[in-house]
């Protein structure tokens, strides 16, 4: 486990109606309550709007649609923030570590900018050695193996000391035995720092991995 | 907002353009010019002159590099050659500043010219003038005997213009290839058939491609003393029809069976250099010489004029009607008028362009130094440049251009 | 409202104002007296008598045709060479080794390439010289028409030659962003040859990144005035030649002709344009089924050979014509049927290097200017898209193409005029400023689409993560553009260096450049001279590619993934 802690207690997120249109046409209508710690499954094929849903909490709709509705995070309103203030914890499919930056760098791309650059590089060495990485700061991310990156992109998120995390189809492009071990990985990190999380997949592993409720969206 | 919005509040804005365009300058700057010769070198004094000159032979350039420091020293003028490919650079500026009511703060003061710009630059009262009259040295030119000082293209100057220079059409050849060039335009045409692909000229209208039309139809013509008058007096199919069988027979036996001609006379000189023509042709008396003294032509080049004599000219330099420094400029055109100046423009190891300058005019002493170094092979004895043909009209030259491009250009 | 985000919202807007002035002065200056209006020339009504001389010109249709089949023909040799070097070399050695020759070759300013061509191919050129006399018997230049056949052939090879980098530079800074690697390796590994993997896996993505770029190029070379005037016929010649002739003729009544004229060329320009999109939608429409119908070694022979044989065609031509602009300048009297010129000196070069040192420092001065206010409000365009998360509107669009449609001679004369208006001291200022409508389009054309197909998931990663708009720009998009940033910036540098009316126009002349200084001492037809101007050309566009090429490469030399 890493040393930092997040600084207020964990708030749940919730959806009130919030409904997404396509032009004119609704397109996909949520309303949940997300408890922290647990973990909110929206299921169904591809196209029905699963992850535009995602992108309307994370504050990336795209202009070509209207979302109604309220996304809070306890009392506090996520519409009023741009993407930035929210502090979300978003993972993709991808790992997307930043190829001009090292290992370390995308580690410390995401955590707050206090502390020395002392402190930080050993808060950066002591998260790598939590998921096993240790020694792996200097690392060019393109010689790091699949199951490796996808550890640096849970622990840059979780560096950056997020309110709640968003999951959009975080295991779908692991390979079996290590798609197991993340699903392990990060469904423990979710439930020890008490993050409300809200998934979305078409895997029915994974919503029985994590756990929590399943909306079916069709 | 949107950038197309702002297109459209900027709309208002650019309506002015055609507007403006509108209110170009009525009447020509009004000029602050002193009358007094001194005082206007006085005002000159601490000026920065805009001199726009071809800029395409390094002799020249360098020439004018002199001329430069000489009026620094001399008086107190700074003189700023900008090199031009081509006048036309200038003359677009110039009606660019007409158009923007720009009427005093022209960014031209000095432009050489040659006789097609005068004409139309001074049609559009784009030149400042009188003033060639108000230069000293212009009296050394001694105009009242040589009318071509006041005439350019047959056109009065009425002292728009002032003399700097003269040209006179040569033909050079490689003596190492060619034993007997042709004298005359008959005999160049079985030269060609002889030497088939070794002769050609410039695309007219090209200045110098347009005189060798000239120059042809001056010889071909039955009666050349219709040519002194306006073309619309006469019936142009007819007077220019041996002209236009002379072409017909010599294109066939040209560089390239006359289906490409060169762009320019540098165009023809290069060729020459390169061996691909052993006959051509100059509007500049001293440039087989000096070309070949810069290694761009063989060393067995010589030059020649047309038995029956051949097209010459006077060059010039103007003042754009709105040029900022107009006294800088004169100061600038008299000294290139002057003596010393004119002297060391003839001398063939500086640039070899002959004087406009009437000796008679000269003492004794001013006239030593123009005999200098005649010894180059390559060039012209003095004598024959007195072998001058008059220019025709200039109505000629339009309709010769116009049904030499329809005859020969359109592929 | 950040400071960040206000710039970033303002700089389209300024980009737009600072274009739409001299782009609609540039237009009214040439639509005016299309139509008969120019008051200092005593043109004081509309009049479609100009039009009807047009149509009259002799040789006008020829004229169009010649425009139109050089420009086409170049664009579709230059790009089926690119992309058969692609097809067949995309990943070999080889590949590096004519990465590193791009660089040099790209730089090479048009004129010169043309010239160095013309030398090379001419009857006296450097490759009958290399014959003569002992297997041609020739003592004597033969006369054969070319550079200058009326069919425009050595017009072709010379647009070919100075495109096929151009766009080769344009795909290789577009290869990374459409995956080209895996797209390679999934198409290999499912039994595809290398050329038909890459043209049914790799072109169909590649493609619509550098169509920008392919439309630049048609533009060009539908338009140029240059080459056409070294290795294009003159009877008659192209349009743009014939436009440019009537516009620097001592009669002013023909700017009338010329600026209708121009009018014409733009229509040209765009129904070649138009052309080339329909044959897309076509050839889009046809490969539709032989993209997926299985075939896998079809044509990969005939593909390797014709990629490798016309590169090297195209790099030895130029490398050759390049040789002969080097020996050129250290000839002294050079005659035929001589191959090496004898004795060899450097006069030309001490000659030059008297005059050359303040124009040198002029050309980079306003070079540098240009290009830094045109990448800077490039960037801050497309960084302003990716926040709206829309394009320029395409009215915006084509005000930033326009410079490179209009032809410059045309289009030049409104400027000045717009100069002359607004009181701008002919000088450094209005110069830089100038150019800079030359450079930015080509800055955006070149960057455009790999900032606009940088995935967006990056964007989202930096902001979730706390990153504000600032940050997320300055810390992860710059930096994982830096290569195509410093790509654009080469050739919008490079474009500046090559600039010759602008700078002669806008600057009254009075800003000697090394390009207006070899222009003008070419018109005295010196090719010694012509050669050491035009090697001094090349030189500071090389040493910019140089730069843009390499330094990414030492930065990022840690960082596999950004290296294509």
């Amino acid at each position: 486990m890493t040393q930092t802690t997040p600084p207020t207690a964990p708030s749940p997120l919730i959806l009130e109606r919030v409904v997404i249109h396509h032009g004119e046409q609704p397109l996909v209508a949520v309303d949940a309550r997300i408890p922290p710690g647990e973990v909110l499954t929206l299921m169904g094929p591809s196209g029905v709007g699963k992850s535009t849903l995602l992108a309307q909490v994370a504050g990336f709709l795209a202009p070509v649609f209207t979302a109604t509705g309220r996304i809070r995070l306890g009392d506090d309103d996520l519409s009023r923030h741009p993407p930035e203030r929210r502090r979300l914890g978003l993972l993709f499919q991808d790992p997307l570590l930043f190829p001009h930056l090292s290992v370390g760098g995308n580690l410390a791309f995401g955590m707050p900018a206090d502390g020395g650059r002392r402190r930080r590089r050993q808060a950066v060495e002591a998260a790598l050695a939590d998921i096993g990485l240790a020694g792996f700061a200097d690392r060019d991310p393109a010689t790091l193996s699949g199951g490796q990156r996808a550890r640096v992109a849970l622990m840059r998120v979780l560096l950056a000391e997020p309110r709640a995390m968003l999951l959009d189809e975080p295991f779908s492009k692991l390979d079996a035995a290590l798609r197991d071990e993340m699903r392990r990985l990060v469904f423990a990190r979710i439930r020890a720092r008490g993050l409300p999380t809200l998934m979305v997949t078409h895997d029915r592993d994974d919503a029985e991995a994590a756990g929590g409720r399943v909306i079916e969206l069709a | 907002m949107t950038p197309s919005d702002l297109a459209r509040r900027a709309l208002p804005l650019l309506l002015a353009i055609p507007l403006a365009l509108s209110f170009p300058a009525a009447a020509t700057a009004e000029t602050s010019l002193p009358e007094d010769w001194d005082a206007i070198e006085t005002q000159a004094r601490g000026q920065t002159v805009y001199w726009n000159a071809w800029g395409g032979d390094a002799a020249v350039n360098r020439y004018i590099g002199w001329v430069a420091e000489r009026m620094a020293e001399r008086h107190g003028v700074e003189v700023v050659h900008v090199k031009l490919d081509d006048t036309a650079a200038a003359v677009s500026r110039v009606i660019a500043e007409k158009s923007a009511g720009n009427v005093d703060d022209g960014a031209i003061d000095l432009v050489w010219i040659n006789g097609e710009n005068f004409a139309a630059m001074q049609r559009n009262g784009l030149l400042f003038g009188p003033f060639a009259q108000r230069l000293p040295h212009f009296a050394l030119t001694a105009p009242d005997d040589n009318p071509e000082m006041r005439t350019d293209f047959t056109l009065p100057t009425e002292g728009f213009e002032a003399p700097w220079g003269k040209a006179q059409l040569t033909f050079y050849y490689d003596a190492e290839r060619v034993e007997a060039p042709p004298r005359d335009m008959r005999a160049l045409l079985d030269w060609a058939k002889a030497h088939p692909g070794r002769f050609t000229y410039p695309l007219v209208p090209d200045f110098l491609g347009s005189t060798f039309l000239k120059q042809a139809l001056l010889e071909l013509v039955e009666d050349p003393t219709v040519l002194a008058e306006p073309a619309s007096d006469h019936e142009v199919a007819t007077v220019t029809a041996p002209l236009w069988d002379y072409l017909d027979a010599l294109h066939p036996h040209l560089w390239r069976q006359g289906r490409h001609f060169p762009a320019s006379g540098p165009e023809l000189k290069q060729l020459m250099g390169d061996g691909e023509l052993s006959l051509a042709f100059t509007f500049n008396p001293a440039e087989p010489a000096a070309a070949v003294a810069d290694h761009q032509l063989p060393p067995g080049t010589r030059s020649y004029v047309l038995d029956g004599g051949t097209l010459g000219n006077v060059h010039f330099v103007a003042i754009p009607f709105n040029a900022r420094r107009k006294a800088g400029a004169m100061v600038l055109a008299n000294f290139l008028l002057s003596p010393e100046a004119q002297a060391r423009k003839q001398d063939i190891a500086v640039w070899g362009d002959p004087t406009v300058l009437d000796m008679d005019r000269l003492s004794a002493e001013q006239r030593e130094a123009f005999d200098r170094g005649d010894a180059n092979p390559a060039r012209l004895p003095p004598e024959a440049l007195e072998k001058l043909l008059p220019e025709p009209h200039p109505s000629w030259m339009e309709a010769l251009e116009a049904a030499w491009i329809a005859r020969y250009a359109k592929g | 409202m950040s400071g960040f985000t206000l710039a970033i919202r303002l700089l389209p807007r300024l980009t737009i104002l600072l274009l739409v002035l001299p782009v609609t002065a540039g237009l009214v200056g040439v639509v005016a007296p299309a139509f008969g209006w120019l008051p200092a020339l005593g043109g004081r009504s509309g009049t479609l008598a100009h039009w009807q001389a047009l149509w009259q010109a002799p040789g006008l249709a020829d004229m169009l045709r010649l425009s139109l089949v050089t420009g086409l023909a170049s664009t579709l040799l230059a790009l089926a060479i690119v992309v058969l070097f692609l097809a067949a070399f995309l990943e070999t050695p080889l590949f590096r080794v004519v990465r590193r020759l791009l660089s040099p070759l790209l730089a090479v300013p048009h004129a010169a390439a043309a010239i160095g061509l013309a030398f090379l191919l001419a009857p006296s050129g450097l490759a009958s010289r290399l014959l003569s006399p002992w297997l041609t018997g020739w003592t004597q230049p033969p006369d054969f028409l070319f550079p200058g056949d009326p069919g425009g052939v050595a017009l072709i090879a010379g647009l070919v030659l100075k495109e096929v980098p151009f766009l080769l530079l344009m795909s290789l800074a577009a290869l990374p962003q459409c995956q080209a690697r895996e797209r390679l390796m999934v198409a290999r590994s499912l039994g595809y040859g290398p050329v038909s993997a890459f043209a049914k896996a790799v072109l169909p993505g590649l493609y619509p990144l550098i169509r920008l770029p392919v439309y630049a190029v048609i533009a060009f070379a539908s338009s140029t005035v240059e080459v056409a005037l070294i290795l294009g016929p003159s009877t008659p010649p192209t349009l743009a030649v014939a436009v440019v002739r009537w516009l620097g003729d001592p009669d002013l009544s023909l700017r009338f002709l010329a600026s209708a004229g121009a009018l014409l060329q733009l229509a040209a320009t765009a129904l070649a344009l138009l052309a080339w999109w329909g044959a897309e939608r076509l050839v889009r429409r046809l490969a539709a089924g032989w993209l997926i119908d299985g075939g896998r070694r079809r044509g990969e022979a005939t593909g390797r050979v014709l990629g490798a044989g016309l590169t090297w065609l195209a790099i030895g031509l130029l490398a050759a014509s390049l040789a002969g602009l080097i020996l050129w300048s250290l000839a002294a009297y050079w005659p035929f049927p001589a191959a090496w010129p004898s004795p060899m000196t450097l006069r030309t070069w001490r000659e030059a290097a008297d005059t050359a040192l303040e124009p040198l420092r002029h050309t980079a001065s306003i070079g540098l200017g240009a290009t830094a206010l045109s990448v800077v409000l490039v960037v801050g365009c497309l960084e302003a898209e990716t926040l709206r998360r829309r394009p320029l509107r395409p009215g915006a669009q084509l005000i930033l193409y326009l410079p490179l449609l209009v032809p410059p001679v045309a289009f030049l004369y409104g400027l000045v005029q717009l100069q002359a208006q607004l009181g701008l001291a002919a000088g450094w200022l209005a110069v830089t400023l100038g150019h800079s409508l030359f450079v930015l389009p080509y800055v955006f054309l070149s960057l455009a689409e790999s900032y606009r197909r940088l995935d967006p998931r990056w964007g989202q990663v930096a902001a979730a993560l706390g990153a504000s708009r600032a940050a997320t720009f300055r810390r992860v998009r710059l930096p994982m553009l830096a290569g195509p940033i410093a790509v654009a910036a080469a050739v919008g540098f490079a474009v500046s260096v090559g600039q010759y009316l602008p700078t002669v126009l806008l600057g009254a002349g009075r800003l000697a450049t090394l390009t207006t200084e070899a222009v003008s001492l070419a018109s005295g037809g010196d090719r010694r001279l012509t050669a050491v101007y035009a090697l001094g050309q090349l030189a500071l566009p090389a040493l910019g590619f140089a730069l843009a090429l390499g330094l990414p490469r030492f930065l990022f030399r840690h960082r596999r993934q950004l290296l294509p």
